[in-house]
């Protein structure tokens, strides 16, 4: 067990170095910073100033020498619009982006699970060719086209739901502020959930469905048939149960897929997330915050697959996790 | 059914309301981004510029038709060549409670002289001299005809609030582009508004200052400024009644929003123009006046603004806008295709040939469709465009690299003013001087350039209008860019808050003036 432990935290500083790598070799492609720094009138013998200040001007591997140093000790770099240290921006903007996903992942688990049971124990109802044609659609439709459809839909035709922000936020602890205190920010977060569950629900509704109708043709639920056991009992005791171990495997990958699609639906919204401050961070070309990100988010992807990899072995005993670190 | 879901809805909508009646008067403004820092000094934006209007005052300021106002300063006079003396209002005071002094004003201005983004603005003014408490004397090394112009950059701050060490051991003063300053967080102005609530990239918050000077003006007690950034959510929060103000609205929104109950759409000719240039040192076809013309002819800047523009853009025949001292109405947008082909065929291109071309794709008002135009409608007379679009973020340094054959840029002159079109984007590119800094085509006329320093130097108004519409003439004649556009201007606001009173062509809304119709 502690050798494998020591084998995973080796690959993970890896893993971190790599994407340190990449990531400070990308930002000399994403613009000139001094743009968005200056007016239009700068001469540019004060550009060149500017740059040396900075320090854009030496080379690649002086100029990543002094960030890795820096990163080691916790200083990511300090964002030039938001003139804080970049890793602060990001910690004060992760709580918005977690409440988005986790709200996202409630309104998956709520409707996924009643619908593939569903459509799988009643493949040919109308209701199931309709569930099966709207998943088809939403599957196909970009989110940031969703969440504009919501807006107009709910936001300025009905009028029901607010159309941009938070709203209301009632501090927790640190830098956490939630939606879930207050009913002005509950109806600033339907919206945005709903939209960023668009893209997931239907795929959860698909699997739940295939794997249901697969485990309804084994030997054990036609034996508990045959045995007369109430077909609720069968539908939601035996067989969901069995259906879900595999729907777990993927939810947890999902879990990081959506931290990427919170970009396209905080940018929609206004949604002060991290994703939201990503995307403006590279309209900007605000390099420490754009590289702190992907270590950020690097990091958290790391530390989760750690984990899974971790619980599996615990849930899963034919895994031998002792065995894996030899 | 439906009917029952709308009158539910209005039920809704209504039962909402009533927790938003506020005691006082509260705007909600969205614009496409916030300020940058609070610091007025450390960055010339639109943005910062808005935001000075509210916190800070100007000594004079631009009314809706392009003429000067006296905001601090209540009166000014021409002393001999070099010398504007002006006289300020008695009585203001900063938001710390502090009165201001023509003290306050010198402060401002060696601070405006260090900074990188204002100091250019500020190249020809050397000096102020205090004269008493309310008066001082503005300087300039040579006669200077845009001293006014200049002085609605000059925006007093209260030297004793900004003079000091703060907390952290730094100097208050101090000025810097990236990183935390006393200034970029703390504000002491003289204006209508003072910043309660401050969260980067989220909202601000400004509440009427109890001491403004002005106090007949505006009533409008709270303004929550929202930045958001997609076009077509700030339109449904506008449309939604989630904020009562938005600014630009899109070209694609502009019908919506006039069409919708309840909220106004306001519209104004702008003042950047939005052009093509021709690089003269990469393409040789290019040094031939005639070939240029031929283009300017070629290109439909009309059917332009028509169908891609949506009508929301002013066509151009040149860069000064109307109003400008350099504007001739006889510079009228050309559009000839059977003269572009003989005037191709004059200058020996009949059979045309290939060039690059690069726009940006985020920058302008529909900037790469613009570009798709003009390449289809070069096409027409033999000239293959390879066109590449882009983002901004990596248009600029490819600007500066003068990395195709034909570039977009737009320009809005810092000063309001003929001349700065032509420092920048056509006179001849000169290291030293910084003129023609943005001037990708290497287009170069020693008569034209004589003529701005000339014009920069007369305090005439009328012989000044003649040499900016000579060095205009010129310009047109020889087809130096392809003018295309000025970009028009456009504000959503909710009916009955008067908001056209307040806007102009500098897109800096006068909030402190808003008047807002109440008890409804």
């Amino acid at each position: 067990m502690f050798a494998y432990l020591a084998k995973r935290v080796i690959q993970a500083i890896a893993v971190m170095f790599v994407i340190s790598l990449i990531a400070f070799a990308i930002q000399g492609n994403l613009g000139d910073p001094l743009r968005e720094l200056v007016g239009q009138s700068v001469s540019e013998e004060v550009r060149q100033q500017l740059r040396d200040e900075l320090g854009l001007n030496d080379s690649f591997v002086t100029q990543y020498l002094r960030f890795a140093g820096n990163a080691l000790q916790g200083d990511l770099g300090t964002s030039y619009f938001f003139k804080e240290p970049a890793l602060d921006v990001i910690l004060k903007k992760l709580p918005a982006t977690l409440e988005l996903v986790f709200g996202a992942t409630l309104i998956i688990i709520g409707f996924s699970v009643p619908l593939g049971v569903y459509t799988a124990i009643k493949p040919d109802t109308i209701i199931s060719r309709i569930i099966m044609g709207l998943s088809i659609v939403g599957i196909s439709i970009p989110v940031f086209l969703t969440a504009i459809l919501m807006i107009f839909v709910f936001s300025v035709e009905y009028g029901w739901l607010p159309s941009y922000g938070r709203g209301d936020t009632v501090h927790v602890w640190g830098y956490w502020e939630t939606n879930f205190a207050t009913a002005d920010g509950w109806t600033h977060i339907i919206l945005p959930s709903f939209a960023l569950a668009s893209i997931m629900l239907p795929l959860f509704v698909r699997l739940i469905r295939a794997e249901m109708m697969e485990v309804l043709q084994s030997e054990y639920v036609k034996y508990a048939k045959a045995k007369g056991i109430k077909p609720w009992r069968i539908y939601f005791v035996h067989a969901l149960k069995n259906t879900l171990l595999p729907v777990i495997t993927v939810g947890g990958v999902q879990i990081g897929t959506m931290v990427a699609y919170t970009i396209l639906t905080e940018t929609v919204f206004q949604w002060p997330g991290m994703g939201f401050m990503f995307l403006e961070a590279v309209n900007r070309v605000d390099t420490p915050l754009i590289v702190a990100y992907l270590i950020v988010v690097g990091f958290i992807f790391v530390v989760t697959n750690t984990v899974v990899d971790l619980i599996y072995g615990l849930v899963n005993p034919t895994v031998n996790i002792a065995r894996m670190g030899a | 059914m439906t009917k029952l879901v709308r009158s539910l809805a209005a039920a809704v909508a209504v039962a909402a309301m009533v927790p938003m009646a506020y005691a006082e008067t509260t705007v909600r403004v969205a614009y496409d981004a916030d300020p940058v820092s609070l610091d007025p000094h450390e960055q010339l934006s639109g943005g910062t510029l808005q935001m000075s209007h509210m916190v800070f005052d100007p000594l004079v300021r631009w009314t809706q038709d392009l003429q000067f106002e006296a905001r601090l300063a209540e009166s000014w006079e021409q002393i001999d060549e070099t010398t504007m003396r002006f006289k300020l209002r008695e009585g203001v005071t900063f938001h710390s409670g502090n009165t201001l002094t023509a003290k306050d004003v010198d402060w401002t201005f060696d601070r405006l002289k260090r900074s990188d983004d204002f100091k250019g603005i500020f190249a020809p003014f050397t000096d102020v001299e205090v004269v008493d408490d309310l008066t001082f004397d503005l300087k300039t090394s040579e006669p200077y005809p845009l001293v006014l112009h200049t002085a609605t950059y000059i925006f007093p701050m209260d030297s004793a609030f900004y003079t000091g060490t703060s907390e952290d051991g730094k100097d208050k003063s101090e000025l810097v582009k990236h990183g935390d300053s006393f200034a970029s967080r703390n504000v002491s102005g003289t204006g209508p508004f003072v910043v309660t609530e401050r969260e980067q990239g989220v909202r601000v918050v400004f509440e009427r200052f109890d001491g403004y000077w002005d106090a007949d003006a505006g009533n409008v007690d709270k303004i929550v400024l929202t930045p958001i950034k997609e076009d077509p959510t700030r339109v449904a929060a506008l449309l939604s009644g989630d904020v009562d103000f938005i600014a630009p609205v899109p070209p694609t929104d502009l019908k919506r929003v006039e069409g919708a109950d309840g909220v106004e759409l306001i519209t104004m000719p702008g003042t950047r123009i939005i052009t093509f240039q021709m690089n003269q040192e990469r393409v040789e076809a290019f040094k031939d006046a005639r070939v240029r013309k031929a283009i300017d002819y070629a290109v439909n800047n009309a059917g332009i603004v028509d169908r891609i523009m949506r009508g929301f853009g002013t066509v151009a025949g040149q860069a000064s806008p109307d109003g400008y001292l350099g504007y001739n109405e006889a510079y009228a947008p050309r559009y000839d295709l059977e003269k572009a082909k003989a005037l191709m065929a004059e200058a020996g291109y009949a059979d045309g040939f290939s060039i690059t071309m690069m726009a940006p794709n985020n920058r302008y008002v529909n900037d790469d469709k613009i570009a798709q135009a003009v390449a289809s409608m070069l096409a027409q007379i033999n000239i293959k465009v390879d066109l590449q679009t882009m983002p901004k973020a990596q248009y600029w340094p490819t600007f500066d690299e003068r990395a195709a054959d034909m570039m977009m840029i737009g320009w809005h002159a810092d000063t309001e003013d003929s001349a700065n079109f032509h420092q920048f984007l056509t006179a001849c590119p000169d290291k030293e001087t910084g003129n023609g800094q943005y001037n990708s085509g290497n287009y170069c006329n020693e008569e034209a350039d004589a003529l701005m320093n000339q014009a920069n130097a007369e305090t005439d108004p009328d012989k000044r209008a003649e040499l900016l519409q000579k060095l205009e003439g010129i310009l047109y004649d020889e087809a130096a860019f392809i003018p295309l556009h000025w970009q028009n201007l456009a504000w959503g606001a909710k009916s009955g808050m008067n908001a056209a009173e307040i806007v102009n062509a500098l897109n800096f809304p006068y909030f402190g003036d808003l008047v807002v119709e109440t008890g409804s």
